[in-house]
């Protein structure tokens, strides 16, 4: 940029700036923190889970409640060990552990493919947005396990009405952060891709859809935990060969630790199909870091 | 009024003289089967390498005309003729800029700049067009920024990289709605004497949206004063200091004589109220 001309600008406006001289005390300063803030992440954590465990024992201990319904921490976690060992072996559990992620990430597809579908039908078309979200909204308000026994009527007892339900639970969410992503788009952008003379198709596929990618995934984290209690809710009802069979029959013979572990195996598939949407997410969505919780970092 | 403006209207450009590349007659714009008037008829002529502003009151309509202009809003009456063609819909030789930078996140600035190309003729076209690109944004100072990502860009950055959007496409016209009013006065300023570098080195012909009178004053050969809605041009003011404009004429009288008559018009226009 140009400057005023040397000989256009009024001279000696300005001047050095000059204080009263004197001693003055240090000002430094620190901002107030709580002291439970200032615990280190992994302390805090370690420490919770330790306090958890600690009032467990203790009312497994003095019998608070019975023993036959809440087995002690060591019993649980030996039966983790026994899991861990039948899985890693080969033996029916690691099958049944296969069957329930088979249920899961067909669910899972399933869940994707439909959901994506009809959430660019309900983002895009006016068509869709006023006769076929209305429907969608209806259902999604309905809850949505209680159509577990149409499933199993419809597809039987195999692995179909897992998938199905599955893929049910977990279709909404996707439903919904593909319709609200395609709105994401400011109209700026759609003015400018409208003077570019883009068509429609360009439109979607070059910004509507790119702009939407955090609120799909947003869908996507949601029926990631969906798929899971989808297959598990199926197989609770329907029976099976997955992981939920063998919680249930743990159940009924009041095998508590049982339950308590093959619980932590599953939250592990749960736990890695989740973290795979996220991975993805960061790959995918690099311009946007979203925090995985959705909760802001700053305070 | 301008008695000082004589001698310097020697110097400028003839540009009343020169050919028209838009014109348009009797546009206007309602909505509601004519119930809301958003713009009242419009004429409206844009001479080959003018510069002309339109000021006016928020709501007044001065969105809309561009919009109709650009080809992406239809209006209600009259008729758009763009370098002797009706204006029926997006044109290659229109460039928009707004006041976002609307640059997109998960592009370099370089396909940022090429993106009219690669939506209008494709991806290899883009990319054949990749060193156009890099002269653009060493003529806007960008030079070396080809990969980075728009995160990284300040808001002045930022407008600057979509003016090489606009101009990828070698535009005829110019259509700017208040480009710059998100930048601080610096900025501002700095990038104004830009635009006019760039549209006197292309020869290109601008029509700018802004609510800075002394903006509209520096940049334009003709002024435009629009009433408040339903808008309509009240009266064109012709600014006749020469070119190249340059920040230290904003000091001058004339130039106050300039701001404070397009003062007084649009608050006797109700603009103020």
């Amino acid at each position: 940029m140009r400057s005023v001309d040397a000989e256009m600008a009024p001279q000696g406006l300005g001047r050095p700036i000059t204080v009263e001289q004197g001693s003055f005390p240090e000002t430094v300063w620190s901002e107030q923190v709580a002291w439970i803030d200032k615990i280190p992440r992994v302390v805090a954590m370690a420490g919770l889970l330790l306090t958890v465990l600690l009032i467990w024992w203790a009312v497994h201990h003095f019998e608070i409640v019975s023993r036959i319904i809440l087995p002690s921490p060591a019993e649980v976690g030996s039966d983790i060990i026994l899991v861990g060992r039948n899985i890693l072996t080969g033996n029916y559990m690691l099958a049944a552990l296969w069957m329930t992620t088979k249920e899961v990430l067909w669910g899972f597809g399933f869940a994707i493919a439909i959901g994506f579908s009809l959430g660019v039908l309900v983002g895009e078309t006016s068509f869709g947005e006023r006769a076929v979200l209305p429907y969608l909204v209806a259902i999604d308000t309905m809850p949505k396990v209680a159509f577990a026994p149409l499933f199993l009527a419809w597809l039987g007892f195999g692995i179909a009405s897992k998938v199905a339900l599955a893929a049910f639970i977990a279709t909404f969410p996707i439903v919904v952060g593909t319709a609200a992503g395609l709105h994401a788009a400011d109209e700026n952008a759609r003015m400018l891709f409208r003077t570019l003379g883009a068509s429609r198709w360009q439109t979607l596929v070059r910004m509507k859809i790119p702009t939407g990618l955090p609120q799909i995934f947003t869908g996507l984290k949601i029926g990631a935990v969906g798929v899971m209690a989808g297959a598990i809710t199926a197989e609770f009802l329907g029976g099976g060969k997955g992981f939920g069979e063998l919680i249930r029959v743990a159940a009924s013979q009041l095998q508590t630790p049982r339950v308590f572990s093959l619980i932590l195996y599953l939250s592990v598939l749960g736990f890695l199909l989740f973290w795979s949407v996220v991975l993805i997410e960061r790959k995918l969505v690099f311009w946007h870091r979203a925090s995985v919780t959705g909760v802001d970092d700053r305070r | 009024m301008m008695q000082n403006a004589k001698p310097l209207a020697e110097q400028t450009v003839g540009h009343h003289l020169a050919r028209p590349v838009y014109q348009l007659r009797n546009v206007s714009k309602s909505y509601a089967f004519g119930k809301i008037r958003a713009l009242d008829p419009v004429d409206l002529d844009l001479r080959e390498g003018s510069f002309s502003s339109v000021i006016g009151p928020s709501g007044c309509g001065k969105s809309t005309l561009l919009k109709i202009m650009a080809g992406v809003t239809p209006p209600s009456g009259g008729s758009v003729i763009l370098d002797g063609k009706p204006v029926l819909g997006a044109r290659r030789e229109i460039g928009m800029m707004y006041q976002q930078a609307t640059l997109f996140p998960w592009m370099t600035v370089l396909d940022n700049v090429l993106l009219p190309i690669s939506i209008r003729d494709g991806k290899a076209a883009a990319k054949a067009r990749h060193n156009d690109a890099q002269a653009l944004l060493e003529l806007v100072g960008l030079k070396g920024f080809e990969k980075v990502y728009p995160r990284q860009l300040s808001g002045g950055m930022a407008q600057r990289t979509s003016i090489c959007r606009m101009l990828i496409t070698e535009p005829q016209v110019l259509l700017l709605d208040e480009p710059f009013s998100a930048l601080d006065e610096l900025a501002r300023d700095f990038m104004n004497i830009e635009l006019q570098r760039i549209c006197l080195s292309q020869n290109a012909t601008a029509f700018l949206i802004t609510h800075s009178i002394p903006e509209a004053v520096l940049l334009s050969d003709d002024v435009y004063i629009m009433s408040p809605r339903p808008g309509t041009f009240l009266e064109v003011v012709r600014i006749e200091l020469p070119r190249p404009r340059t920040l230290e004429m904003m000091t001058t009288a004339t130039f106050g004589e300039y701001v404070r008559y397009i003062r007084s018009r649009l608050d006797e226009g109700g603009v103020t109220a």
